[in-house]
């Protein structure tokens, strides 16, 4: 199949690749751009661990097609840190031990950034559901939820 | 400190620190299974069988071979013919040779230039199936008439007249069985179901191998074991397993299900076919629920017999489980774990481990324990309940503790049940009051634990820091808590220890990260490692001071002069040794090899508050506690994590997950919509209490965190939804539907 020339936007760069209308943007991401940082643990959309922020909204990158990419702004796990520091949420997640293995962190960073950047005081209920969309099979997400109004509570002290 | 006696006072361990990969798993940099790539790398892609059992005539690639971008094609008739049994079910799972044994079984690999092509081409394989009779369920699969999944897979132990599919038989217990019953004021019985789960991890399997026709080659894979996986890829494929070069990447959870070989063996054939290419295969989570292993699904008897003032008289169970085509359900285990708990004057225990059409059940957190508690831990409830008795209480006075003879033979030494039942009796959550429709269960579970080959070196740099190298791969935090030990060894900050995990050629044999084993059995070794580096140290200092070296000893960081006698001489640093290692006779680094014994039993009890919804049948999980005897907590942060990630897995075991199978046998909720694990808004937090009862022999006083934790979810969700409902749940998953129905009936049907 003929590949599509793709001139997009990631983490601030701007990109150039050529994609197979088949490959979906995770795809492109991890293969010809080389951000594996996003990863693929379904690829039907269930599991969140490849959450991109697109043009300003969450998704499942495994769920958007590369060529959907072209002229679009788009945030991946790489982009989140800072030059000099990383982002408050990575910063907490380290502290308060919300990885075990780490795969399903990147989706679950972006994620929980989507809903920070919205509302910086979430209820717990609220992170729960929000983050409802990405798996964690090691943590039982206790830590997960507890580091993310942990965050919120720091975001908004030093607002 | 002397090696025999477990220090109490600790400068890092018990600290929380950050973990030393915190920075690479939250940035996105950690490479993990799928996440590297080679220069000329293929693309692989396996077919397999739609059919749950059936005869493989004849398998056709000239159309495939031929489609453009494939490079090569393998098939059984590419793997050497294996002889040795064990050898021979680990070829066959890899890839089918005559039959295919359940939906999902690999028949053939392609390599080709694209993901793409590579998919395509297995598509154009044409495989002639004469589908055959299948059995999916224990139960039938255990009738003399069932089909037979394969012909002569009993081993001795298989008593005359059982069914073909029985692949084993255990029996084993001491006392008076039916005198203990006759003592008893109250004997019941039952019998209780559990549906096989997966282990769920979200990274699915990965690899990317090279193997030139010469037998040299490397692998990087996700995995919880790397010798583990070139130990096997060695035996089915004939090769020298010192040529292969194995390299584990980061891992995205294992859980038990990362401990053996699936596609490995496919991608280093594929790379041999085609002059030494770099192959990458990449297994969908469609190919992860049909084709690597879940647990066993288990169908099991009880029957316990107690006093009226709660104490158990006597308990016997039969075990069925099915741990798919080739035998291997970890039946033993749960025999083991059935009645470990408790101390009882007789016990009885049968075990049949059994055949059927679905893939070959991997370890899964304390294998067979949670089916097993699922099974003695409800019987006990419902007996507690009969006899107006409290769960805990009951709990306490059959308690086994230190001296005692267990239900399977060995003698415990220090454990902390009975710590674990009063910290648990003490928690606010057991005295919170219940509203409507709600209920309250409590349930106890055990886990053996495992030390096993272990080999580790650690070596100074010059500037006082130090390299920890160990083979078991860091899964939840173990490079943290090695660190950790590391520091207080030797009495440096915990900033200047770095941990690697290394590849199969740098150390000697480790077994993977299981069994509860990575804190207990790489820290062990690496505490030895480290002391054998002090005692250099030690030399070195005693040499440069020209005093004994047994004159010189080493205390926080440095070597002292071992009193007034020894001489008088200022301190010196392990910064300034090693600054001085190149002038006093080179490098230095210490190792450790051993098979690790001395585990500490571990056990622990829940309680899980739940919500039933009448009229929908749902399950909600109002509060949850975990309580465990940790041993000691290295890094308690980690530690609670264990708990609450063998919780949650155990919720979802007991709540949602299970197997569905069409009446064609093939499984028909391959997808995480389908095969549904907990999501985070399901669930409340998870309360922890660590206990520490030290283990006595391990240097820190570790026992091991990681399985048991999911053991007694099953049954504190079953007890709890029993206390809701008033009707007793005995097969798992309590799905809503499966709630309902028995709240209309009176019965869950088993």
């Amino acid at each position: 199949m003929n590949k599509i020339h793709v001139k997009t936007n990631i983490n601030g760069d701007r990109v150039e690749f050529l994609a197979d209308p088949r490959e979906t943007l995770l795809d492109c991401l991890r293969d010809h751009i080389g951000l594996t940082g996003s990863k693929e643990g379904c690829g039907t959309g269930d599991c969140g661990a490849c959450s991109c922020i697109f043009d300003g909204d969450l998704v499942s990158s495994c769920l958007v097609l590369g060529v959907e990419a072209e002229g679009k702004l788009i945030e991946t796990i790489e982009g989140m840190a800072g030059e000099d520091n990383l982002h408050p949420l990575q910063k907490k997640f380290i502290e308060m031990a919300a990885l075990q293995c780490g795969f399903c962190t990147p989706g679950i960073l972006i994620a929980a950034k989507a809903l920070l950047d919205r509302n910086n005081n979430p209820t717990e209920n609220e992170v729960r559901y929000w983050l409802a969309g990405n798996l964690c099979r090691c943590t039982g997400y206790d830590k997960i939820i507890k580091a993310v109004m942990e965050t919120a509570k720091e975001i908004r002290e030093t607002a | 400190m002397a090696k025999d006696e477990i220090a109490k006072e600790f400068k890092y361990i018990g600290t929380r620190p950050n973990r030393p990969d915190g920075f690479d798993k939250v940035t996105g940099r950690a490479k993990y299974g799928a996440d590297v790539s080679a220069v000329g790398m293929l693309h692989a892609a396996v077919l397999r069988s739609p059919h749950a059992h059936a005869r493989i005539k004849y398998i056709n690639f000239e159309k495939a071979a031929k489609l453009s971008g494939v490079k090569a094609i393998v098939t059984r008739d590419d793997f050497p013919i294996v002889k040795d049994e064990d050898t021979l079910k680990l070829l066959e799972n890899t890839i089918a040779g005559d039959f295919a044994y359940y939906d999902g079984h690999a028949i053939a690999a392609v390599a080709a230039t694209s993901v793409f092509a590579a998919k395509e081409a297995i598509k154009e394989i044409e495989v002639d199936y004469e589908v055959l009779p299948h059995v999916i369920d224990v139960d039938e699969a255990i009738q003399p008439d069932a089909p037979v999944v394969r012909e002569n897979a009993g081993d001795f132990s298989v008593p005359e007249g059982s069914s073909p599919n029985v692949a084993s038989y255990i029996e084993f217990g001491r006392g008076d069985i039916s005198g203990g019953f006759d003592k008893a004021d109250l004997v019941k019985s039952g019998r209780f179901k559990t549906e096989a789960a997966h282990q769920g991890y979200i990274e699915p399997h990965a690899c990317m191998a090279q193997l030139d026709h010469d037998g040299q080659g490397e692998m990087w894979v996700c995995t919880q074991g790397h010798w583990y996986i070139r130990q096997m890829c060695a035996a089915v494929l004939g090769l020298e397993s010192s040529k292969l070069c194995v390299t584990p990447s980061e891992i995205g959870g294992g859980f038990g299900g990362k401990t053996t070989i699936f596609i490995e063996p496919l991608a280093l054939a594929l790379s041999k076919k085609t002059g030494g290419r770099p192959v990458k295969i990449v297994m969908s989570r469609a190919e992860v629920l049909r084709a690597t292993g879940p647990t066993a699904s288990a169908s099991m008897d009880v029957k316990i017999g107690m006093t009226k003032d709660g104490y158990l008289t006597s308990g016997s169970v039969e075990f069925r489980m099915q741990g798919g085509a080739f035998g291997g359900s970890p039946v033993g285990e749960a025999l083991q774990c059935a009645f470990a708990s408790y101390n009882m004057p007789a016990v009885h225990h049968i075990g049949y481990d059994v055949l059927a059409n679905r893939p070959r059940a991997a370890a899964y957190r304390a294998p067979g324990s949670p089916m097993a508690a699922f099974a003695v831990e409800s019987l006990i409830d419902e007996i507690c309940t009969d006899l107006n008795l409290d769960p805990i209480d009951v709990r306490l006075k059959n308690a086994v503790k230190e001296g005692d003879k267990s239900s399977y033979g060995p003698k415990f030494k220090k454990i902390g049940l009975i710590e674990t039942l009063k910290a648990t009796k003490d928690h606010p959550n057991y005295s919170v009051s219940l509203g409507v429709n709600q209920g309250r269960g409590v349930a106890a579970g055990y886990w053996m634990n495992h030390g096993g080959e272990t080999s580790v070196s650690v070596s100074l740099a010059e500037d006082g820091s130090v390299n920890v190298t160990v083979g078991t791969p860091d899964i939840g935090g173990s490079r943290a808590s090695i660190a950790l030990m590391t520091a207080e060894t030797y009495g440096i900050p915990y900033d200047s220890v770095s941990v690697n995990i290394a590849e199969t050629g740098a150390l000697g044999f480790n077994e993977p990260t299981h069994g509860s084993r990575a804190t207990l059995a790489s820290g062990k070794a690496v505490y030895e490692a480290a002391n054998q580096t002090i005692s250099e140290m030690c030399r070195r200092v005693a040499r440069k001071w020209q005093i004994d070296p047994d004159a010189v000893y080493w205390e926080k960081g440095y070597a002292k002069p071992a009193g007034p006698n020894a001489g008088d001489f200022s301190p010196i640093s392990m910064k300034q040794i090693a600054s001085e290692m190149d002038k006093t006779g080179g490098p230095i680094a210490g190792h450790h090899e051993a098979s690790i014994s001395g585990v500490g039993h571990s056990f622990g009890v829940h309680i899980a508050d739940v919500e039933v919804d009448p009229e929908t049948g749902r399950v909600t999980v109002l509060r949850y506690l975990v309580v465990q005897d940790a041993g000691r907590a290295i890094h308690p942060s980690y530690v609670e994590g264990q708990f609450q990630g063998g919780a949650v897995q155990g919720i979802g075991w007991a709540l949602n997950e299970e197997y569905v199978y069409g009446a064609d046998g093939c499984l028909q909720n391959a997808a995480f919509l389908d095969y549904r694990i907990p999501v985070a808004s399901d669930l409340p937090n998870i309360d922890t209490i660590i206990v520490e009862v030290p283990n006595p022999d391990h240097p820190f006083g570790v026992r091991g965190v990681g399985e048991t934790g999911i053991a007694p979810p099953l049954p504190a969700l079953a007890n709890a939804v029993t206390a809701a409902t008033k009707v007793r749940l005995r097969s798992l998953p309590m799905s809503p539907a499966k709630v309902l129905k028995a709240i209309k009936t009176g019965s869950d049907g088993c």
